[in-house]
């Protein structure tokens, strides 16, 4: 069993947990996720480690709760427990010095940015974050963001914050200036936003890396359900990544792979309160 | 005693049958085919050994079981005093007398075979493990303890062997299990059907009475490495398992309702989608084909057949002949209506608008000539296409090694494929950790994992006490 310290909500749906592991906090580094399994007989969820106190023997979870797992998960409160945390699993996030950096992260994949973008600042990289929400309230850790950025960026789709529209346009303003161009950028959010900005930085050869999150069951290798097309090889995002090179991944594969049980499960979705 | 009987009476005895669930009605639920012998019919089996002299069974065996030893007492019906044979010489009797390959181990060179059918070891083992379930206390830890530490890394088949081995040896065992629950494969892998999940919590739980700890979430390589372990424990014993998939390498490999084998029993078995209220989905067809002629493609066919395939099919490249399962589950798997689809190779899965398999393109082959395994190779034939329409695919045909753990253990000595390489004491070029099983095997059996678990415990043993002398 692993102790709740903290649960505080971030966002409509969005939670952010302080869970007690400390064999996950002593040996996670950025980029790692863990297995969360809410109590007996649920799902096996993977979710990003935002943050680690390897002294406290604490991780940061940062959860959308939209399917049932989830939202068991985030229902826990200060001094309940979760029956299984697993990890840190996965590769590390490949930190070096590039100089300018620009991160985008989409609507709760902010969370899974925030932990890069703070290892990429502390390495000495000038980061850019561009955070995308729907609306004003799905906007998360603009304030934890910008205590390291140089800048943090806002799009929102009805401009109730920032600049009303996608993350792709900012980014494209950031591309088109010598000033601001990023030297890499790091992308984290929905499919189809990942995609969009693969496809427009390919042109400019801007190095991106993207962080993918395809279903997964067992999230050390042995089932291969996570398994996505990179440059043509099948990778397994739990073993492999799970972040990749997004001008070579398959994203229309993945997408629809992503769908497999929304579309024959709606049925379970529908039952939820 | 079973030796009032003379050897003449014995031969006339008949080998018994065992009671199972009827085909028509086993097809559709998850409940153990095979039922267990009942006491009189057990007693009866048993007088059919001879307690021949040379016990070829016992040499059989790979963790040699002392089978006419413990035979003679259920012929004996001396049920407790065979359940202590069972107990020293083998950590998970209920296990192996339900999934061992019998007909090819101890079965195979039982003197009863000769002429006519050979004992039914597995059954009485079997029948003897479920008695002391029901009738006997839990074994007790020892009353010595050796004050050596030893960790095991996984509690599939080898690791709870070699957990039981080593805390009879009076040694403080602690098993790191990556997943959230204990047995590994026996858990995740074979059917509730074959091996029922209540079985593997009691051959756990007798581990445990034993002193054994067992911390799950552990996913050694990630949690923790080889070279933390080994600063808190004297020796290791790695037995992490079966690895990653293979896949068939075919276009359209990708589609929604291809799973792996081990993907697909793990969403069934471990995370229980074959209950009404299970939280984790699994795809199913009205048709389902499966990939591979080994055990765990019949677990698979055997699977989709109960959750709800009305046609299940095992599209295997070579003939009957060579199929690699079991006797057993290729007979139960007939039974249930599973077809067999021999000498077919598959080319191309091919997908609905919405990314969903909706087909095969399947080869005819025939054999050629022997290939490095010395079975018959096969050879396609070409123009024999055709297309198999399908809605769940599952391919079973093999793993490779898992590099999660040997990427974080510098200096552990692997073979080209990746599996760790071992001395004959089961020792790894690491001193004091040892390995066994598919991590070292490449995808073996249970019964294999646990005859390594059983060696390395008594290398490890051995090691711990040169170290101290």
């Amino acid at each position: 069993m692993f102790k709740v310290l903290e649960n505080e909500q971030l966002a409509p749906q969005v939670y952010r947990m302080v869970i007690e592991a400390p064999r996950v906090a002593k040996a996670r580094q950025a980029g790692q996720f863990v297995i969360v399994r809410g109590e007996t007989g649920a799902e096996r969820i993977p979710l990003t480690i935002a943050d680690a106190d390897p002294k406290a023997g604490t991780i940061t979870l940062i959860i959308q709760a939209v399917g049932a797992g989830t939202q068991k998960i985030v229902a826990v409160g200060p001094g309940g427990s979760i029956r299984d945390v697993a990890g840190p699993l996965g590769q590390a996030t490949h930190i070096q010095k590039w100089g300018r950096v620009a991160c985008v992260g989409g609507g709760v994949g902010t969370a899974v940015l925030y932990p890069l973008a703070k290892a990429l600042a502390d390495a000495g990289n000038e980061v850019t974050t561009i955070i995308g929400g729907r609306s004003k309230p799905f906007v998360i850790l603009h304030d934890e963001l910008a205590a390291f950025c140089k800048q943090v960026l806002v799009t929102t789709e009805d401009g109730s914050m920032g600049v009303k529209g996608f993350v792709t346009a900012e980014l494209g303003r950031l591309m088109a200036d010598e000033a601001t161009k990023p030297a890499v950028i790091f992308a984290v959010g929905p499919v189809p936003m990942m995609a969009a900005i693969a496809q427009q930085t390919k042109p400019a050869g801007i190095p991106t890396i993207v962080s993918l999150n395809p279903i997964m069951v067992d999230g050390t290798g042995m089932c291969g359900g996570c398994r996505v097309t990179v440059g043509g090889k099948i990778k397994f995002a739990c073993v492999d990544g799970p972040e990749f090179d997004g001008h070579q991944v398959d994203f229309k594969e993945l997408s629809t792979r992503q769908n497999a049980y929304k579309e024959d499960f709606c049925r379970l979705e529908k039952q939820l309160p | 005693m079973s030796n009032e009987l003379t050897a003449k009476q014995r031969m006339e005895i008949q080998r018994v049958s065992m009671p199972e669930q009827h085909a028509e009605a086993r097809a559709g639920n998850f409940f153990e085919v095979n039922q267990g012998l009942p006491e009189a019919i057990a007693v009866e089996e048993a007088k059919r050994c001879l307690e021949c002299k040379n016990r070829p069974c016992v040499s059989g065996c790979p963790v040699s079981v002392r089978i006419p030893e413990f035979i003679a007492k259920v012929a004996a019906g001396d049920f407790a005093g065979a359940a202590g044979i069972l107990r020293v010489d083998n950590a998970l009797p209920a296990t192996t007398g339900r999934v061992c390959p019998q007909e090819v181990q101890c079965e195979e060179v039982c003197v009863r075979g000769k002429k006519g059918k050979p004992v039914a070891i597995g059954w009485l083992e079997r029948f003897v493990a479920d008695w002391a379930a029901k009738n006997m206390a839990p074994p007790a830890p020892p009353a010595k303890q050796s004050g050596y530490k030893v960790c095991v890394v996984g509690s599939g088949p080898g690791g709870l062997t070699a957990a039981g081995e080593l805390a009879r040896m009076g040694h403080d065992v602690t098993i790191f299990e990556a997943l959230h629950d204990t047995g590994g494969v026996l858990r995740y892998g074979i059917p509730e059907f074959r091996l029922p999940k209540a079985i593997v919590d009691r051959e756990v739980e007798n581990l445990k009475s034993l002193g054994v700890k067992i911390e799950c979430n552990v996913v050694v390589g990630k949690t923790l490495t080889v070279g933390q372990i080994m600063k808190e424990f004297h020796a290791c014993f790695i037995a992490n398992g079966a690895g990653l998939p293979v896949f068939l390498n075919v276009p359209g490999e990708n589609l929604k309702g291809v799973y792996s084998a081990n993907e697909y029993l793990t969403r069934v078995n471990l995370m229980g989608a074959y209950k009404a209220d299970a939280s984790t989905p699994v795809a199913k067809g009205t048709t389902s084909v499966i990939f591979g002629g080994g055990n765990v493609a019949m677990d698979s066919v055997r699977t989709a057949r109960r959750m709800g395939s009305s046609r299940a099919v095992i599209a295997y490249r070579r003939s009957k002949a060579e199929l690699p399962a079991r006797a057993e589950e290729v007979k139960h798997a007939e039974e249930e209506g599973i077809e067999f689809m021999f000498l077919v190779a598959p080319l191309e899965i091919l997908g609905d608008a919405k990314g969903w398999v909706r087909a095969v393109r399947l080869q005819k082959m025939e054999l050629g000539e022997p290939d490095a395994s010395g079975r018959r190779r096969p050879v396609p034939i070409p123009g024999s296409e055709f297309e198999l329409p399908a809605e769940l695919l599952i391919v079973a045909i093999g793993t490779s090694a898992n590099p999660l753990l040997t990427n974080t253990c510098p200096g552990l000595k692997l073979n080209k494929w990746g599996n760790i390489e071992i001395d004959d004491n089961g020792m790894t070029s690491l001193p004091g950790v040892f390995a066994g099983g598919d991590i070292v095997r490449g995808g073996a059996t249970v019964i294999l994992a646990m005859g390594d678990g059983k060696k390395a415990a008594a290398s490890i043993d051995k090691y711990l006490k040169e170290k101290r002398d």
